[in-house]
């Protein structure tokens, strides 16, 4: 035991080991009021971890060339041992790290978890959530089946409604005049390499950044400003490690039994976290009927095809679907609420709320069909696709729950807040 | 070129099930009948593999079933074949291009992509229709490229439209009439079929069956993995108040 301690005093004499441990874990100071919604942080971080671990491990028998691609996922599956669990893993786990992340993400909104002093770890937070997104785009390519290949496709052609520089902007992306060979290569490059590095500094961003203001919690009070005389110590804090440790646990724990049933028993989800036409391959001829990004991109891409084209080009579309996740980017300068929870928030954000998530589930839903899915009206509105104007009207919806943000936080009748926290 | 318009005018078929319209037959298949599977497999090697590969399929993989290396030898491959050799075949994507018009995909996933509701389907509503290069006509893929490969033992059947009129509405609707019975009574076919499908099914996905039998092991452990960390956190966050 002594020598263990001398080694670590001297290890302490040249790293701040202690010191981290201390500040990040046994003595950094959480409020002791979370709920159910704290739990997907953590929980995303360990996504994270497996999504690096199963994915080095695919890389170590994935082929990424056009030719061979298709295969040899089929190779893992088949003859690699454990192949098929590794490979089913990835698949659920990019899928799992998104309702996670929704999930986290919902935590900040009905919180108030954005709002000062907490606007930068939310900016990390929103850059994380970009990066998952051309994470999980460029990873859904390398199974080189039909949908990654023509998914591929519409989304490197939306950039080529850029004005002027379009067609030459999706040319220097794709690397060829199709998706091809040359794309699948340096989708590869940018999914196993250029995104995870990008990833795990923001990661390590929001966290510092998290631990330099102290976590919000359901309550949207500060507990700093409620400390022990003596010790200094937050009076409703209580250290990470031991307590958010254990609790952690248990949530790691049910977490993986969900996780496990989906990998063990539907990987395939119905064909929502692996669809059916990708286990076609790639065929540059061959065009499917029905194109559909997975679930996770469905709300913005039926943001993208329900705003009508302007002068032949898709260009008003592909904006829009820009800004409907650029958008939360500016969340903590909208919200002029006094109160930050929504437990003391009055009636009529809570409304603006549940309208939005709504809306938000509804274009996820119509996102994943085609745009005749619920038939046509009849000839009084010019037999339109019911589907395209319920999303045009979701997709209104949408972008007044931010815009209309700074007025109708500002009149919204607030309850006064708690001096403590509540449980 | 124009076998080129011939492929584009098929894709769509080809990729989307466009079988929407007609109702889909359940397979009903056991994917724990090995038996079954085994049957199936010999249909698929005497039947399917002469045009269609399955290259990620290797023969050895049938001893998943209970056959022996020696059984798959004598029974399944041909005289060049390894048993560790996956069911390619050694007709030319070219050749094949210019007999069926479209190159028949390869059936290693195939059950993953259509279903097997579908395939159960498929083999079962091939029809005679002179109109088609190949003779034949099918009601869950039209205008399908392939001839019916089962045929001496399904019989002809051909397609017959019946024109109803019921209170005043007409509806027509389609049917197939086996004109020349084959080698097997419709039961029969449909049994062989169902096999067929059920080995189509376990060869898209060899480790389906033991996938969940691991499963229920997992979320065993992990239920019993709960108690424990429940009651940890139970005993630490006694002192919170």
């Amino acid at each position: 035991m002594n020598k263990l301690k001398a080694l670590l005093g001297w290890i302490d004499d040249r790293f701040p080991l202690t010191a981290n441990w201390k500040a990040h874990m046994s003595e950094y100071y959480a409020p002791k009021n979370f709920n159910f919604w704290y739990y997907f942080g953590s929980l995303a971080l360990l996504i994270l971890v497996m999504q690096i671990v199963t994915g080095i491990l695919l890389t170590m028998h994935y082929k990424p060339d056009a030719a061979q691609a298709f295969a040899s996922v089929e190779y893992i599956m088949r003859d690699v041992p454990w192949g098929w669990l590794i490979r089913y893993m990835h698949s659920t786990g990019a899928s799992m790290f998104f309702i996670v992340i929704y999930l986290h993400m919902f935590r900040g909104l009905i919180y108030g978890s954005y709002r000062k002093p907490r606007e930068l770890l939310w900016l990390f937070g929103m850059l994380i959530y970009l990066c998952l997104m051309a994470e999980a785009f460029f990873g859904y390519l390398l199974p080189w089946g039909q949908m990654s290949y023509w998914g591929a496709q519409v989304i490197v052609n939306l950039f080529g409604a850029v004005p002027f520089i379009g067609p030459d902007l999706s040319l220097w992306i794709r690397g060829d005049y199709v998706v091809s060979d040359a794309t699948l290569n340096r989708f590869f490059a940018f999914h196993v390499i250029a995104v995870p590095l990008v990833l795990l500094g923001l990661v390590a961003a929001h966290l510092l950044a998290l631990h330099e203001v102290g976590s919000n919690n359901p309550d949207g009070i500060e507990i700093k400003k409620k400390k022990d005389p003596v010790t200094g110590i937050p009076l409703d804090g209580i250290a990470f490690h031991p307590y958010y440790i254990v609790k952690d646990i248990v949530g790691v724990v049910v977490f993986l039994m969900v996780f496990s049933a989906i990998v063990f028993f539907a990987p395939e989800m119905g064909g929502y976290f692996l669809e059916h036409n990708n286990f076609i391959p790639a065929d540059p001829l061959k065009t499917p009927l029905h194109i559909a990004p997975v679930w996770y991109f469905t709300p913005f891409y039926s943001i993208l095809r329900a705003v009508p084209p302007l002068f032949n080009s898709q260009f008003p579309g592909v904006m829009a679907m820009g800004l409907s996740t650029m958008i939360f980017f500016l969340l903590p300068w909208l919200d002029r609420g006094a109160v930050k929870s929504i437990r003391y928030r009055g009636s009529i954000y809570k409304s603006a709320l549940a309208l939005f998530v709504v809306a938000f589930l509804i274009l996820g839903y119509l996102g994943t069909e085609p745009t005749n899915v619920w038939g046509q009206f009849g000839s009084w509105l010019g037999g339109a696709d019911r589907a395209t104007v319920a999303a045009r009207i979701f997709t209104i919806i949408y972008f007044l729950f931010f815009l209309l943000m700074p007025w109708y936080t500002k009149i919204d009748k607030t309850k006064p807040e708690p001096e403590r926290v509540t449980s | 070129m124009r076998k080129l318009f011939f492929a584009l005018l098929l894709a769509p078929l080809a990729v989307f099930a466009s079988g929407d319209e007609i109702h889909l037959d359940n397979a009903n298949i056991d994917p724990h009948d090995a038996i079954s599977i085994q049957r199936g497999a010999r249909t698929f090697v005497n039947y399917c593999l002469n045009c269609h590969s399955a290259n990620s399929m290797r023969y050895n993989r049938l001893m998943d079933l209970g056959l022996t290396e020696q059984q798959i030898k004598e029974n399944l491959l041909f005289a060049t074949e390894k048993v560790g050799d996956p069911m390619t075949i050694s007709a030319s994507r070219k050749d094949q291009k210019q007999w069926f018009g479209v190159e028949p995909p390869d059936l290693s996933v195939v059950a993953r992509s259509r279903g097997t509701d579908w395939l159960y389907t498929y083999l079962r509503t091939f029809y005679r229709d002179e109109k088609r290069p190949s003779g034949w006509n099918n009601l869950a893929f039209p205008n399908v490229g392939m001839p019916h490969a089962l045929w001496q033992m399904q019989g002809i059947q051909i397609l017959k439209t019946e024109s109803e009129e019921h209170e005043g509405h007409k509806s027509e609707h389609k049917k197939l009439v086996l004109e020349h019975p084959g080698s097997l009574s419709a039961i029969e076919y449909d049994k062989l079929t169902r096999d067929l499908v059920n080995y189509l099914s376990y060869m898209a996905e060899p480790e389906k069956t033991r996938r969940s039998q691991i499963g229920v092991v997992v979320l065993f452990f992990l239920l019993l993995l709960l108690v424990p960390a429940w009651l940890l956190k139970k005993e630490y966050w006694k002192s919170v108040h």
